[in-house]
């Protein structure tokens, strides 16, 4: 489906991207934080709740639409207990409550999303020469299944495969783990190939617009 | 012993009693629930996007979208023993699980998947008789053939049986 070149630009993109965020969620956080090399997924629709523990596992998820010269999505998944340690290092608070999030929390782990996501626009946006824009972000706290199809269904429209970046971040002593899924458009994969010098071929564009 | 039956995102199947027909963690996709009372089959589809025709290859699952998963769900009944003049539906999911701005309208896709199943439903004649739509929660459903029940969980929003 993907040529071995294209699936190492991506991951050198998701890398570089990832590289960026690293940096700013340490300093955020004050932590070490460890990435892991990205993963290019192709996977069918049932299969991608599985990769972020299983469609009924109760997750916060952090959006953000990408828009500009390409559009697509970012989603950030958190484990329910790895949200709540991260709130407790944002804000420097003991939660003694362990069911929900208050404004505040969400608000902070938002604002971490933001910063993130922004990082790894950026630079992608350095290394492209693309015109990237994202918007604010949005937070659920919900079941796995219902917080990742979102994004995915687009893809519906092209068959039966959603296709991602997924990075992972570790934050080295409590081990905290963030997913973070790039899915850029259909159409909007081959721009960002293309950005970087990377020829696609014709099959890898089916045709589709893809957009609704 | 009753089995329990899983349906995966972009999928539809039909059992009869006293089976269990359950499709985990709906967001943006819609639930869509038929049942036979009288020869108690049931069925239930994972729908994902509102329109067939805006798929780009012609080859597609017809378990995707709203205009075709329900006419695909209908026959599998059929071969269960279902008259179609019997089956009434019941829809849950199409929520908006993100609330962001967007100068297009994908971040509505729950909303417009209710639409379309729903005028799939009327075009085809078949009764909603109950409906948890839309919201900003997900929701996982299941159906138990023998009473055509429908048992709708939340998280923090509370179960309901339809």
């Amino acid at each position: 489906m993907y040529t071995d070149l294209e699936i190492d630009a991506l991951k050198e993109i998701g890398n570089i991207g990832a590289g960026n965020a690293a940096t700013a969620l340490s300093l955020l956080l004050s932590k070490k934080i460890i990435i892991k090399v990205p993963k290019i997924r192709v996977l069918p629709f049932d299969e991608v709740s599985k990769s972020v523990g299983g469609p009924e596992k109760l997750v916060v998820g952090i959006f953000m639409r990408i828009s500009g010269d390409i559009d697509g999505n970012i989603l950030m998944v958190i484990s329910e207990q790895d949200a709540y340690n991260l709130t407790e290092i944002l804000l420097n608070i003991k939660r003694d409550k362990d069911w929900s999030f208050s404004n505040m929390e969400k608000s902070a782990l938002m604002e971490l999303g933001n910063i993130v996501g922004s990082s790894y626009i950026v630079a992608l946006s350095e290394l492209t020469k693309l015109s990237l824009k994202i918007s604010v972000p949005s937070l659920a706290f919900d079941m796995a299944g219902a917080i990742i199809s979102f994004p995915l269904s687009l893809y519906g429209y092209l068959g039966d495969t959603a296709f991602l970046i997924d990075t992972e971040f570790c934050e080295g002593l409590d081990g905290i783990k963030l997913h973070y899924l790039l899915i850029p458009d259909d159409e909007s994969l081959k721009l960002l190939l293309n950005a970087i010098g990377v020829n696609t071929s014709e099959r890898n564009n089916p045709g589709g617009n893809g957009r609704v | 012993m009753s089995v329990t039956i899983r349906v995966g995102m972009a999928e539809y199947k039909a059992a009869k009693s006293p089976a269990t027909l359950i499709t985990l963690g709906l967001g943006s996709c819609v639930g869509v629930v038929l049942y036979d009372s009288i020869s108690k089959v049931g069925g239930l589809a994972h729908v994902m996007l509102p329109d067939s025709n805006l798929s780009s290859k012609k080859d597609y699952n017809p378990g995707k979208f709203a205009d075709t998963a329900i006419d695909a769900l209908i026959r599998d009944m059929n071969r269960f023993g279902a008259d179609k003049r019997n089956i009434v539906s019941k829809i849950a999911g199409g929520a908006q699980m993100f609330q962001i701005k967007s100068e297009n309208n994908i971040m509505q896709i729950g909303k417009r998947n209710v639409e379309a199943v729903k005028a799939k439903l009327i075009q085809l004649n078949i009764r909603i008789i109950a409906e948890d739509v839309e919201g900003n929660y997900g929701r996982t459903i299941e159906l138990y053939c023998k009473t055509g029940e429908l048992t709708i969980k939340t998280i923090g929003h509370g179960n309901r049986i339809l």
